[in-house]
């Protein structure tokens, strides 16, 4: 038994101290250097979290936190969001037709316009949303159908696209090479938003809508590039391609009145490349510009909304929003971080007032207690 | 127990002859002559060469090989599934997650072992290329070490090793002789005496070897160094001569040849099938308590993950039965998705949500353990307080895998003799007759020139006592195994023997004999040499006394004794025999045995090793009767051992007595006080010996183990003469139980006054008896139970009268008991190796008896002081540090994906990562790992001289009691609270509106990052919360890594990557930062998910406070004491880097 456990232990030398540290030599070197940090004796602070000295850092928590919440949920309050449903769900809804009568061939665009009074004025700028409901821009298959490489303008991703973007990546027809390639492109979000004002005099005056400052400063200038030359026309820069499936015009003619906004570098188009982390979302849509006066970017009072219904939703049960919300520095209206704050400012104050007993009651006794031996 | 160490290899020739019977034989010819043709007729065998393998790998099956040792590990083989399953199906994150780190341990682990395994080839390379000296035809030759074949003649010359197993043929001496030393095979330095066959020791120069025609029949190789039979057939004229071969003939590789000049061996064994290469396999792996633990973990893990892919598969299945829902209009599927089958699909889904969740179970865990084990073992070879200035040694660490288990240990085992003792021995007193002598002079062993005077305390002795006076001394110098060193170098010089002055030096395996030698040249009989079969004795009146060395009848530990057979130069034949009082009384036929006795008992209990010592004249008839016996049970083949055993009984018997020996053992140093920390940090202390009873209950005594108040029980074979062995186990279990059937059970904690502890004696006898298998009644089987019962309530118990394999025996019967105890095994000699290995730690002293002890076990520590540090503060370092590192990673992966788990509710079950490629990658290798890695490195919960100071305080760690189901619930759910709070802090954020002052909307990604980040920064606070113990390093490393993975961020999302297929990350770090709720939200989430451990810390630290925490408490009160402040100052004025 003995022998068969016998061992060479310089078989597996790397385990072993002495050779590991050349401490095989004369017994003099096999001396540990005595250095602070071999012997485990680094200096050190050595914190322990008792009740005493979490108290104060509870009571700090508490102090800040339900003043930051509070400012938080006033500042949420304070912003003004109105919010119009236009699926046309149901039958006396304005856009029941459009919705009812969709068809994707359909040459004559769908429009219908829903009215609705805003009780209270619209101070500053004013930003203009759409939003869907039900709507998986986050399921994995669409996430990924898409090329930023041809979206940044690399020539050989224009004309051979990613495999990603499959089903969506050729024309099943002409074989073409879809720019921009994949499913999110294809659903691009295409309904019109115009919205005009039901001036007290019965006049109706259309707003004027910003479709630039929408999306992402980088993504605008790095990440989405138009391929080609500049000099080029944009139309010939796209040759040999074809538009997506769904679209009813190319990517070149997204915004023929600004060249700045087209093709890939349009803005509606960056915006809803990027895709939304949950099914119910809303999209930057338009910017209303606060006036030069002193008079309410929107005043109180009745509104006109003409949508251009192109974009179905009724087959998944969606739905479609239009939404107008003023900004603060904390952005839309969303009352959950103040709550949050004051609720966990005010644990953290409660625990604080709970633990200051027990510190009191219990502390002086185990402090006293002898430690067994 | 030096003399045991003899015993061992009895035993355990003993113990594996059963198996070896079946063992063929091979025939070799000596010089490859064939045998003439009237011999019977051999079939040839085909030999190895001498080459020796010990490479595991060659150049063209190392990756192969390599591969498939890495993948039968079964983490590096659940990671190759899952990262082929990302290859071939589509699945949510790229192969590149699972296989970058994969890769990096693979391909890091066989860098590592391909290295080791090069040093191997180089290291067999320079073996196998030595030159070897060989006779051919009549000259020496030169040969390369690998090319010797099995019958080639090899001579060897001083100071070489032996190139193969050799049979010695002849010797330089006269008397077919050699010495040689075993160090680099066993440690035993002692040069130890191997004999040529009487009838080819005369064959001296290569022409004449050459002329030697034989044949030698032997066992096949075997890996049992000290057994070896064999017969050598010499053909000298017509009748061939048959001797039986022993493993006194066999020279083992690895040995050196010692004060001989050459020697001619003939090799039997080469290459791969020698003794030493036989002995090449490692011990079996010892596994410890936390890796249990931790492999239950990941079970549950690994059912939390399947569960968890099943659950989504299902519900995505029925959420998927709308068409609608299953490919809108926006998010075709492509064809060949449509056309695939429903299974096929479902079960593609599943596979990859378990890709998807794959990182719950983490590879980098493997890789920390591994790192922590093996950089945190570097601090027990660094540590000041082991290293022993008197040996020049400090611990040595065998085997990382261990380094908790130091802190679980519920039984220590422990040699008694070099161990708690010094194995330093003295002699002190002997007793002839009842005549007490003491030498006059004892200085440490050291004898002062001119000592001879005798202290007598007894009357002055008639001449007839003073014949058996100076029998019983010739007795001591003569009955004994020990070696005179001829000379001795002592730096580099030589000196001279100097006969009979204290410039001698005698050499034996057992420090015993050294010291009866060493005091019987107190008393004026030195003994000078064994030269040509002679002993010489020098007498008192300075004259040269020789005997002829007959027979020695080696020391066994079941025998317990020894003998020598000697011819005094008148002709008369003596048998002296020594050995343990109950081994030499029931064969003493006459003899002062009342008086005697009385002394040796009165010795024990004194705590001195007593020897008695008796002796048989022979009369020439009964010599030969005895010669007859003995050659008779050598010639055996089979079942030599007990034949010789056998003989040697009827050998030993009508003795008459001479007299007893007293030796002393002092303790060693801090012995006592290092057994009464053990005991007071909840231990139980075993005293296993081979020593007498009464001897090893005074050494209990002295160090401790026992105290004043201890209560005694005795299960010893006095006792079981008297009453049978039954009503004795039933009598104590009823005592013990009783007691404590009246107290509650946590008062046994040792910390109430009216507490009695017990104190079990066993002696070997008794214990066989206990433990033998049950046989005709029910009953038997049952003492086992009760024993245990009886051991569970004593705080100490003595074994005594043990054999080495009873050690190994009584620490499997506590290890496989049904609490399954965490065992320690500490001992230093070759008899304590078998208890080293079988318990779960097995620590090793650096004593005199060899360092086999030390190559067996996993620690070696100088001292056995030193257990204390070891145990109390490393073993409890260790198991602090490791738990959490286990129960952490468990908590941050179940944090880390739990929110991904919870995305899939949200995005139609579609398998969406919720965070980037390079975040799922980096979150376990880089982010999260270093501070951890440091952690379980660098961790002090508590001062290590409070450690030291406060035993008790190892209770609190316990039976594992740091990664317990609770404990380990209590983590998850922590992971799940927090990976909850994180998610729904997100998911509440971006519902539905925007939080950027500029109106824009952010994506999947950000939130996927706006998570990360919190998660990042949680799992690192919550470690820094847990750390007690703020070095800078601590620091830096903790910090360190929160910027490293800011400025990660921001560079890897600052750049358009061109090598990589997506941008989804551009910016989208920055743009996180660049909104004010962003920063919020971060500051809220992370408070909120670090709140309620901290509260449960803090309520609990005031409710219900562990020691481990009262005394963290009143350090604090004491903070200011001015002892911690010159430490500190001491600690800092040394650090130097």
């Amino acid at each position: 038994m003995m022998a068969s456990s016998y061992n060479a232990k310089e078989e597996d030398g790397h385990h072993s101290g002495s050779s590991t540290h050349g401490g095989t030599g004369a017994p003099k070197n096999k001396k540990p250097d005595n250095t602070a940090f071999k012997q485990q004796r680094l200096p050190a602070w050595q914190p322990i979290l008792t009740a005493g000295t979490v108290l104060p850092a509870f009571f700090v928590i508490g102090l800040m936190f339900i003043p930051i919440g509070i400012g938080l949920y006033v500042t949420s309050n304070n912003i003004k969001e109105y919010e119009v449903d236009y699926t046309g769900v149901e039958p006396n809804s304005p856009c029941y037709d459009c919705a009812n009568n969709f068809t994707w061939n359909s040459t004559t665009p769908c429009v219908c316009t829903v009215t609705f009074t805003l009780t209270q004025p619209f101070e500053s700028n004013v930003y203009m949303y759409y939003g869907l409901s039900n709507f998986y821009q986050n399921h994995r298959r669409y996430v990924k159908s898409r090329d930023d490489s041809q979206l940044n303008g690399v020539q050989s991703s224009l004309t051979n696209p990613s495999k990603e973007c499959e089903p969506y990546r050729t024309n099943p027809e002409t074989k073409q090479p879809i720019a921009p390639c994949g499913a999110i492109a294809n659903s691009l979000f295409n309904d019109t938003l115009e919205l005009y004002y039901s001036q007290p005099d019965g006049n109706t005056s259309k707003v004027t809508l910003v479709k630039t400052g929408i999306a992402w400063y980088t993504d605008k200038h790095v990440k989405f590039r138009n391929p080609g030359n500049d000099k080029d026309n944009l139309t010939e820069r796209f040759k040999g391609t074809a538009k997506p499936v769904n679209w009813l015009k190319p990517v070149y003619e997204l915004d023929p009145s600004d060249s700045e906004n087209n093709g890939f570098i349009n803005e509606d188009f960056i915006v809803w490349m990027r895709t939304a982390a949950l099914p119910t979302f809303r999209k930057l849509y338009r910017i209303i510009q606060k006036k030069p006066d002193s008079t309410p970017t929107l005043a109180s009072g009745k509104y006109v909304l003409k949508i251009t219904y192109n974009y179905p939703v009724r087959s998944f049960d969606g739905r479609k929003r239009m939404i107008l919300s003023t900004i603060s520095w904390m952005g839309g209206k969303n009352p959950f971080l103040g709550i949050a704050y004051i609720t966990v400012g005010s644990i953290c104050f409660f625990l604080g007032v709970v633990l200051l007993i027990i510190h009191h009651k219990y502390d002086t006794r185990s402090n006293s207690a002898d430690i067994p031996n | 127990m030096g003399m045991d160490f003899s015993t061992l290899r009895t035993l355990i020739s003993r113990y594996c002859a059963g198996e070896e019977n079946c063992v063929d034989t091979r025939t070799v010819y000596i010089g490859h002559k064939e045998p003439p043709p009237g011999a019977e007729a051999f079939i040839q065998q085909r030999f190895p060469d001498n080459r020796i393998v010990s490479s595991k790998y060659t150049f063209w099956n190392f990756i192969p090989k390599n591969m498939f040792e890495q993948f039968r590990r079964v983490a590096n083989f659940y990671f190759l599934i899952i990262f082929l399953v990302q290859l071939i199906i589509d699945t949510p994150t790229s192969p590149v997650t699972s296989g970058l780190p994969l890769f990096f341990v693979i391909i890091v682990t066989a860098i590592k072992q391909g290295y080791e395994d090069w040093l191997r080839h180089k290291a067999d390379k320079a073996v196998n290329q030595c030159l070897v000296q060989v006779v051919q035809h009549g000259k020496v030759i030169l040969k390369h070490s690998r090319k010797l074949t099995v019958g080639d003649v090899v001579y060897v010359k001083e100071d070489e090793s032996f190139p193969c197993d050799l049979i010695l043929l002849s010797s330089s001496r006269d008397d077919g002789t050699c010495y040689v030393t075993t160090a680099s095979l066993d440690g035993e330095s002692s040069h130890k005496t191997y004999h040529a066959v009487q009838d080819t020791k005369a064959y001296k120069t290569e022409e004449e070897v050459n002329c030697i025609h034989a044949t030698i029949d032997c066992e096949q190789p075997q890996p049992d160094l000290y057994k070896f039979r064999g017969n050598i057939n010499i053909y000298m004229g017509n009748e061939p001569v048959s001797r039986s071969l022993a493993s006194q003939n066999l020279l083992l590789r690895g040995a050196t040849l010692k004060n001989t000049e050459y020697i001619y061996g003939v090799a039997i064994y080469t290459g791969m099938e020698t003794k030493m290469a036989l002995n090449y396999q490692s011990k079996s792996q010892k596994r410890s308590a936390v890796e249990k633990s931790m492999n239950a973990y990941l079970v549950v893990y690994l059912c939390i993950l399947i569960s968890k892919a099943v659950i989504n598969t299902a519900l995505k299945y029925v959420w998927q039965a709308d068409p609608n829902r299953d490919e809108p209009w926006y998010n075709g599927k492509t064809e060949s998705e449509r056309q695939r089958h429903v299974l096929i699909r479902a079960f593609t889904d599943f596979l990859a949500f378990m890709v998807l969740f794959n990182y719950i179970i983490p590879v980098s865990m493997y890789v920390t353990v591994e790192m922590q084990k093996f950089l945190g073992s570097y601090f027990i070879m660094w540590d000041d307080e082991m290293f022993d200035e008197e040996l020049g040694e400090r611990a040595v660490v065998n085997t990382s895998d261990l380094n908790e288990e130091l802190g679980q240990v519920e039984y220590v085992f422990t040699d008694k003799t070099g161990t708690l003792t010094e194995n330093n021995m003295e002699f002190i007193e002997c007793c002839v007759d009842g005549n007490v002598y003491v030498p006059h002079i004892i200085c440490n062993g050291q004898v002062m020139p001119g000592a001879a005077g005798i202290d007598m305390i007894d009357t002055s002795p008639g001449p007839e006592a003073r014949e058996r006076e100076e029998l019983f001394f010739r007795a001591l110098c003569l009955c004994h195994t020990v070696q005179v060193k001829e000379e001795e170098t002592v730096d580099g010089i030589k000196h001279g023997i100097h006969q009979g002055k204290s410039s001698s030096f005698y050499i034996s395996s057992s420090p015993d004999e050294v010291a009866l030698v060493e005091g019987m040249k107190r008393l004026g009989f030195t003994y000078l040499r064994l030269k040509d079969g002679q002993m010489e004795i020098l007498n008192r009146e300075d004259e040269i006394e020789r005997f002829e060395l007959l027979e020695v009848l080696t020391f066994d530990s079941v025998r317990r004794r020894m003998s020598v057979i000697v011819r005094s130069s008148t002709g008369e034949l003596y048998l002296f025999c020594k050995g343990a009082d109950s081994s030499i009384f029931p064969r003493v036929v006459s003899g002062k045995m009342e008086q005697i006795k009385a002394r040796v008992e009165r010795n024990a209990v004194e705590g001195l090793r007593t020897l008695c010592v008796a002796y048989r004249r022979l009369s020439p008839e009964q010599y030969e009767q005895v010669c007859h016996l003995l050659t008779r049970a050598k010639l055996e083949f089979q079942d030599q051992d007990k034949l010789v055993a056998e003989a040697y009984d009827l050998i030993e018997r009508d003795l008459i007595l001479l007299g007893a020996t007293a030796v002393e053992d002092r303790l060693q140093e801090k012995a006592a006080d290092t057994i009464e920390s053990l005991h007071k940090a909840g231990m139980k202390v075993w005293v296993l010996t081979g020593d007498k009873m009464e001897t090893a209950a005074a050494t209990c005594y002295a160090s401790k183990l026992f105290r004043r108040s201890t209560q005694i029980l005795e299960l010893t074979t006095k006792r079981t003469e008297e009453q049978s062995l039954h009503d004795v186990l039933f009598e104590l279990s009823r005592t013990v139980l009783r007691h404590y059937g009246s107290m509650p059970r946590d008062a046994s904690s040792g910390l109430s006054s009216e507490y009695v502890d017990y104190g079990l004696i066993i002696d070997g006898a008794t214990l066989s008896a206990v433990m033998r298998p049950s046989q005709e009644d029910s009953n038997s089987g049952n003492y086992k139970e009760i024993f245990l019962e009886i051991c569970r309530n004593c705080s100490a118990v003595l074994c005594c009268r043990m054999a080495p394999l009873q050690k190994a025996q009584i620490v499997k019967m506590i290890k496989s008991s049904k609490e399954h105890p965490i065992t320690l095994a500490i001992g230093d000699g070759a008899n304590d190796v078998s208890m080293i290995l079988e318990a779960h730690v097995g620590i090793g002293i650096m004593g005199k008896e060899g360092r086999q002890a030390v190559r067996n076990s996993d620690y070696a520590i100088p001292k056995f002081k030193h257990l204390k540090k070891m145990l109390l503060v490393h073993g409890h370092y260790y198991y602090i540090r490791i738990s959490e590192l286990v129960q952490y990673f468990f908590y941050k992966n179940v944090f880390f994906l739990f929110p991904q788990f919870l995305y899939q509710f949200f995005c139609g079950f579609s398998q969406q990562p919720l965070y980037d490629t390079a975040y799922l990658t980096l979150y376990n290798i880089s982010f999260t790992s270093l501070p951890i890695l440091l952690y379980s490195l660098m961790e002090q919960h508590i001062n290590m001289d409070i450690l030291k100071k406060e035993p008790t305080l190892y209770r609190d760690i316990a039976k594992n009691s740091l990664l317990t189901w609770p404990i380990f619930i209590y983590w998850t759910v922590l992971g799940v609270y927090d990976a909850i709070v994180m998610f729904f802090g997100a998911y509440f954020l971006f519902d539905n509106t925007t939080f950027t002052s500029n109106g824009q909307m952010f994506g999947n990604w950000t939130f996927g990052t706006l998570v990360f980040t919190v998660l990042v920064f949680t799992v690192t606070f919550k470690l820094a919360l847990d750390t007690h113990y703020w070095t800078w390093i601590n620091h830096f490393v903790i910090w360190g890594s929160l910027v490293f993975f800011v400025v990660f961020s921001l560079l890897w999302g600052g750049i358009i990557w061109p090598f990589l297929n997506y941008q989804r990350m551009y910016y989208v770090f920055m743009q996180m930062l660049s909104s004010g709720p962003a920063w919020l939200s971060i500051i809220l989430l992370i408070t909120a998910s670090l709140l309620p451990d901290v509260v449960k810390k803090v309520f609990w630290r005031a409710l219900w406070p562990t020691t481990t925490e009262r005394i963290q408490a009143k350090r604090r009160c004491l903070a200011s004491e001015p002892s911690t402040i010159f430490m500190l100052s001491q600690t800092s004025s040394r650090i130097s880097f």
